[in-house]
């Protein structure tokens, strides 16, 4: 039975004034599976939804999810580089969103499927826990991971963002 | 903040994280996200609001039934 180990490759967090984005770059391609967990708050007034990129690509991506909200659920679907929702500054001071990114076989030959599953945190009602199944329909391995909240906001200060290596062998 | 957005780029085979601002290029990319982010952000709004608006119509239907609200709550 595989063995999985996880190594940290990579982290870095946002420092006063906030990032418009994060990439991982010059990704080494000898590991099975790629993870990145990511503590993150946005500075826009209301909930984002995130935006992912590979190799500097953000088209032939597509997605599924599902999403509850405190009060009813639903599921999306688009064809998007679009990830899950972050706290924006609406939701309880100092309160980040908790993600991860699952991309097996990112060095493959194959299209590349990868999951994102994440919560907000809010002192209220409403906040919002999402599991969603994407696609980037492209063949190349990933070699270079960039996140973005998404409009023209910015990740806030304390953001973290940590890439692991995993192997299964 | 400065004007400019700023990116963090990290090298994973050295470690090394470097900020610089965006490039012009960059920029036009992320206003033209910011457009496509605000109308998936309207769509799943609407959608939000139709499937509230679906369920309480559901819901007034059944107690019209004579459903108790726990009923209710029960197969919805």
């Amino acid at each position: 039975m595989a063995n999985p180990t996880l190594f940290q490759l990579a982290t870095t967090t946002v420092g006063s004034g906030g990032v418009s984005s994060v990439t991982f770059s010059s990704i080494p391609a000898t590991y099975t599976d790629l993870i990145i967990k990511a503590s993150l708050r946005t500075d826009n007034a209301s909930n984002l939804t995130g935006l992912i990129t590979f190799n500097g690509s953000s088209s032939s991506f597509s997605f599924r999810q599902l999403e509850g909200n405190g009060a009813s659920v639903a599921s999306y679907n688009g064809t998007t580089n679009a990830t899950n929702t972050e706290n924006g500054t609406g939701t309880t001071a100092s309160t980040f969103s908790s993600f991860e990114f699952y991309i097996p076989n990112y060095a493959g030959s194959n299209n590349k499927s990868f999951s994102v599953d994440s919560v907000t945190e809010n002192n209220a009602t409403t906040a919002y826990a999402d599991l969603s199944a994407n696609l980037w329909s492209n063949t190349a391995a990933i070699t270079s991971i960039a996140l973005a909240p998404g409009s023209t906001a910015n990740f806030v200060q304390y953001s973290t963002f940590t890439l692991y290596g995993v192997r299964n062998y | 903040m400065s004007d400019t957005p700023i990116a963090i780029e990290v090298d994973c085979s050295t470690g090394i994280a470097t900020e610089r601002p965006l490039t012009a290029d960059e920029i036009a990319a992320r206003d033209a996200a910011a457009a496509q982010a605000e109308a998936d952000a309207k769509a799943k709004a609407d959608a939000e609001a139709a499937a509230a608006a679906a369920k309480a119509s559901a819901e007034a239907k059944l107690a019209k039934l004579g459903l108790t609200a726990d009923e209710v709550a029960a197969i919805l």
